[in-house]
């Protein structure tokens, strides 16, 4: 009889009616969370710091479907428009993403630094993350201008009018991570911290990782939409 | 009170169905080919949604009246389901409903599905805030070029027909719309502005105007009458009042009309026929 | 701040002062009470509006006197003009649908009870959870400022539905009234709850994955979890694209894009591109609007009903004292509805220019997406079936919710099939069907909600003569406004006409349009009773005990009302499923979630034998 500490998805081998009532979990059964088993007494810590890892999944796949949304839109816009004029790319647009992708990396060495608990290298690598962030939205902001300086505006044509909207709209959400990023780096590691405000602020980190690789990941998606999607 | 709440609930459902068994107040006669059958397959489904409404007020009536706490009543059956019964359920419903979305689709398809069939007489329509215009191909059969920029209020060229073009010499405009008894119909919806909705209730029939759209519609209308004409898209202040009329017209009544000549004697002419005929209602 | 071990108490000190307790709170119960009282406001403005919407449709020329001085511009002498009736239904529309039937379902009822139901002592982001609260306010009054932008025309706000279809509203001021400033706040204004509402939605579901308390596996969380749940999982997945949606609309009204709007439009006589205010517009395409309105709209719908089904669940098998029948089966309902709903937005677009075989393909969805609602109405009958009925209040509404789903849900049989469409679309039966399923019903969910907590959230009883009285004029009332609505649109009355006078064939329903007006004035009336039973009872209301229904779940578990950490300190452990009524052989009618298994001679010392826990059924 399989009878787990978490038989909410295990031993249904065995065909029971159960008429759609509750199957009986073992007392103690902490949920699904199998690893936290019963009576965990990190239960509290673990998950108050896994919180966040979660909240930023969520909150990634919302900004994914808002990013899919306009796409659709722009599928349909590109299909249906015989006024569609597509635009020359502005070359500075390559730089951004250099920029863009190198930052995942720090980012990544920053927070293995943090977990290997070298305090200074994650301070540094950090920083560099944030600069490399600004380094991309400047480089965002000088494709506008290269563009405005060819007359070319938002409402000139249905390409430029989804350029500048998915670039400012993948903008603002970039400037969101790297407040974060500004954020950690104010939270210093503090002298007498305890082992749970240890793993909040690894979570914390952990969290700006999957949001700020989830942007990376979200502008090499557009710069492949905006210039190799090919209407007509 | 459990008592109460089911005669209640039994009371309501009666009154309900009696609403719509009575036909007091029902869908007008039908004009159109396709309404035999899109009424047939409106009863069938309200049939099958009248007994599911009665049946379910009425179990559900049961249930508060049989199952009240009172004193003598034992202590509640303690039962988490049946999957048995989840199962019958679930797939007796999918059956009745995916058939009923399924028996659906005759009438749609044979109106959507295909194009108009050769021979539909055109008309195309142009919508505009608060007012319908039909453009007639005339004797020719063919349409004159339309432009946006040719539009004016002024000189009542409301839909920019291009008078240079020499098919749009005998084309008729007008603010009603005539169509013949028993011949298809192919409609050219188009919008000036905003979206509009095109609502004959006799026709059952009805179709978006989008604006930067043509769509292509079809219908037989076979009864010689007026009916009236009406908008259902919201489409700004006078909605309400954005209606006109459609005259179906005899074969040799209706040739007659497209042979008159643009302009006042097409218009005097359609307005004659527009005071002949009466509108159900006011038989 | 933790010293490493589950047993220690470890309570959070409550704030101090006035602002951080009940303005700017933390704690999830105050803001769930902020946003039940939002919602209590808003429905007070949107149900006054449909009553002048009323009193327009069946006596179009009367004049009211009060009307003309508060509105002088929509309503000169009192007598209400067309496009003051068409902003009376925008606003009517998009209050009761994002301020009302969004905000209390979920923001309200959720956020208090969904952490307590789980054991948790607060939502997972506080902070979070008051800033989704207060953008959502910020959002209410951006719309009630749309109604008095007038502009230079004589309209007292946006005009367009709670659709907003485009090109109308996308247009401006050159659309005619209605089109000007008031339609551009009218956007804000939603865009801003979509973000408020996104906040939410991360919130709940984060909370509920992480935050269960011990022994709260998934399969013994009360139903009303898995609907907050649900919902929260729909509104992250469309209000994002309503937000998409409102920014590119803002965007052709105000920066002269044209994502909606096509070429060459000749809109008050004036060409697209030949004057300043009307600037060249190409391509765009209206139909755009509506997918992408409609994949958030449908969606919502759902995100309305949803959490009224799962108290209609919950409270029905507390009254009933029976475990809620084929618990399973309505989890799977609920997340079927969920998954379905993301597939059939194409069926508000039959007529709309899409291509005819999509629209095939969205009826059939539609349809089947009848079989989990279906499956619902079976097994609230069936958890009937068998019980030992306490009528109280919250039960009337609980039942007359299950009649009111069955009865506005079953005519979408009607209105899913593309043929049936083609007379139905826009006309009154439409309107029936939607407010009796997504207005209604979810409204007496809430009904029956308040009534059931109210007990624990202000550690009052609301009174139940009145509670009565309010359910019996209000259950008939609704069956009286919109039953012959159905008829109405059977006739081929359409929608968001001001007035029916111009139309020979809807002059026979005039007793009817009246009939209904009068019973519609009736049932707002009879609101006050509510809202003089909720201030009322909240001084004077009989002290409630902590379990006053000898109800199970966790909430019932903790004092009334509840600590500021919920639980003073001492999460609690979970045992059993969520609804152990009248178990055979137990000492009470009831066995609370907290209750250790022992406590129940017939499944044994460990409990867990699967077969011994069912085999009461056969």
């Amino acid at each position: 009889m399989a009878t787990t500490v978490t038989s909410t998805n295990v031993g249904a081998k065995k065909e029971i009616d159960r008429g759609g009532g509750p199957r009986f979990p073992g007392p103690n059964g902490n949920g699904s969370r199998k690893r936290n088993g019963s009576g965990d007494p990190l239960f509290e810590q673990r998950s108050s710091a896994a919180r966040y890892r979660i909240g930023t999944w969520v909150a990634v796949a919302s900004i994914a479907m808002l990013f899919t949304a306009l796409t659709s839109a722009y599928i349909v816009r590109a299909a249906s428009a015989q006024d569609w004029r597509p635009l020359a790319m502005p070359r500075v647009l390559w730089l951004s993403t250099a920029l863009i992708l190198f930052s995942s990396i720090t980012l990544e060495t920053a927070r293995k630094s943090l977990k290997q608990l070298f305090e200074a290298a994650y301070v540094r690598w950090l920083s560099l993350t944030a600069i490399l962030g600004v380094g991309f939205l400047m480089s965002q902001l000088f494709a506008w201008r290269q563009l405005a300086r060819q007359g070319v505006y938002l409402a000139s044509n249905p390409h430029s009018s989804f350029f500048y909207l998915l670039t400012a709209t993948h903008g603002l959400h970039l400037l969101g991570g790297l407040l974060a990023i500004v954020y950690l780096l104010f939270r210093k590691r503090r002298p007498r911290a305890d082992e749970l405000a240890e793993a909040r602020r690894l979570a914390h980190a952990d969290a700006v990782a999957i949001y700020w690789h989830f942007m990376d990941g979200l502008w090499i998606y557009l710069f492949l939409l905006l210039f190799l999607w090919r209407s007509q | 009170m459990g008592r109460a709440l089911a005669v209640i609930i039994w009371i309501l459902t009666l009154l309900s169905v009696i609403l719509f068994v009575s036909k007091k107040w029902w869908f007008p006669p039908a004009i159109s080919a396709h309404a035999p059958a899109l009424d047939r397959q409106f009863m069938i489904t309200l049939v099958v949604v009248g007994i599911a409404f009665a049946a379910a007020q009425i179990g559900l009536g049961w249930m508060v009246w049989k199952y009240r706490d009172t004193p003598n009543r034992p202590a509640a059956t303690y039962t988490h389901g049946s999957s048995r019964l989840e199962v019958v359920w679930s797939v007796i419903t999918a059956v009745i409903f995916v058939g009923l979305a399924l028996m659906g689709q005759s009438v749609w398809a044979s109106l959507r599905f295909n194009a108009a069939p050769p021979g539909s007489y055109q008309v195309e329509v142009v919508a505009q805030q608060f007012e319908w215009n039909f453009h007639y191909p005339g004797k020719d059969k063919i349409f004159g070029r339309t432009e946006p920029e040719l539009i004016d209020e002024a000189t009542q060229n409301s839909i920019g027909l291009d008078v240079s073009d020499p098919n749009a010499r005998d084309d008729q405009v007008g603010k009603l719309l005539a169509v013949p008894v028993g011949r298809p119909v192919e409609l050219i919806l188009r919008s000036k502005d905003v979206i509009h909705s095109f609502w004959v209730p006799p026709l059952r029939f009805k179709q978006d105007l989008v604006p930067g759209m043509a769509i292509h519609v079809h219908f037989t209308a076979n009864k010689v009458g007026k009916y009236e004409l009406a908008c259902a898209e919201l489409c700004g202040q006078l909605h309400f009042n954005m209606k006109s009329v459609m005259l179906v017209l005899p074969e040799d009544e209706f040739r007659a009309l497209t042979e008159m000549p643009p302009g006042k004697p097409f218009i005097d002419r359609i307005t004659e026929l527009r005071d002949k005929y009466k509108l159900p209602e006011e038989q | 701040m933790s010293d490493g071990t589950h047993d220690a108490v470890h309570r959070h000190e409550p704030p101090k002062g006035f602002i951080r307790k009940y303005i700017f709170s933390l704690d999830h119960k105050v803001i769930g009470i902020q946003y039940i009282l939002l919602a209590l406001v808003a429905v007070l403005v949107g149900m006054i509006m449909s009553v002048l919407m009323r009193l327009k449709l069946s006596w179009p020329g009367t004049s009211w006197p009060i009307l003309g001085s508060l509105f002088p511009a929509g309503a000169p002498g009192g007598v209400m003009g067309p496009e003051f009736y068409l902003s009376l239904l925008t606003m009517h529309g998009t209050i009761m649908v994002f301020f009302v039937l969004t905000t209390a379902p979920q923001g309200g009822f959720g956020n208090y009870f969904l952490p307590i139901q789980i054991g948790a002592d607060d939502m997972a982001f506080p902070v979070l959870n008051m800033m989704s609260f207060w953008i959502t306010g910020v959002g209410f009054v951006v719309l009630l400022a749309a109604i008095f932008f007038s502009g230079s025309s004589a309209t007292v706000g946006p005009i367009g539905g709670w659709t907003g279809y485009a090109p109308l509203s996308a247009l401006g001021q050159i659309a005619g009234p209605g089109q000007g400033m008031g339609m551009n706040l009218w956007i804000i204004s939603i865009a801003i709850f979509c973000v408020g509402s996104l906040l939410g939605a991360l919130n709940f579901i984060t909370t509920l994955l992480n935050m269960r308390t011990r022994g709260m596996s998934l399969m013994r969380m009360p139903l009303t979890c898995w609907a907050w749940f649900t919902t929260a999982v729909l509104a992250l997945l469309s209000f994002p694209v309503l937000l998409g949606g409102g920014i590119l609309l803002l965007l052709d009204r105000l920066a002269g894009t044209s994502f909606f709007i096509p070429g060459g439009l000749v809109v008050s006589g004036l060409l697209s591109g030949s004057v300043k205010q009307f600037p060249l517009h190409t391509g765009g395409s209206p139909i755009l609007w509506q997918h992408l309105f409609w994949f958030f709209g449908h969606p919502e719908v759902y995100i309305a009903i949803l959490p009224g089904m799962g108290a209609t669940s919950h409270i029905l098998a507390t009254f009933a004292r029976k475990p809620v029948f084929g618990y399973r089966a309505m989890v799977f309902a609920i997340f079927a509805i969920g998954l379905l709903g993301f597939f059939v937005w194409g069926h508000h677009m039959f007529i709309s220019g899409m291509s005819p075989y999509s629209a095939m393909a969205f009826s059939i969805v539609t349809l089947s997406i009848g079989v989990p609602s279906a499956v619902k109405t079976f097994n609230w009958l069936g958890t009937l079936w068998g019980g030992k009925i306490r009528f109280t209040t919250p039960m009337l509404f609980a039942i007359g919710f299950v009649s009111l789903f069955v009865a506005g849900g079953i005519t979408g049989l009607v209105l899913g099939q593309t043929s049936l469409d083609l007379p139905m679309h826009d006309t009154y039966f439409v309107l029936a069907h939607f407010h009796l399923v997504m207005g209604v019903a979810s409204i007496f969910g809430m009904f029956a909600a308040t009534y059931f907590w109210f007990p624990k959230m202000f550690g009052r009883m609301m009174n139940e003569k009145l509670g009565k009285i309010h359910f019996w004029i209000t259950f008939v009332g609704v069956y009286s406004i919109f039953v012959p609505m159905h008829i109405m649109g059977i006739v081929g009355m359409p929608r968001r006409y001001s007035e029916f006078t111009q139309y020979r064939f809807l002059d026979s329903l005039h007793p009817l349009v009246v009939f209904v007006s009068i019973a519609a004035i009736i049932t707002v009336l009879t609101q006050v009773v509510f809202y003089f039973n909720v201030i009322w009872s909240m001084f004077k209301g009989q002290k409630a005990s902590d379990n006053p229904w000898e109800a199970t779940s966790l909430e019932w578990t903790t004092a009334t009302p509840p600590p500021h950490d919920n639980f003073a300190g001492h999460p609690p452990t979970v045992y059993r499923g969520p609804y152990e009524y009248s178990v055979p052989g137990a000492a009470k009618d009831f066995l609370m979630q907290t209750e250790p298994e022992t406590a129940e001679a017939p499944l044994g010392a460990e409990g867990i034998s699967e077969d011994g826990h069912d085999g009461h059924k056969h």
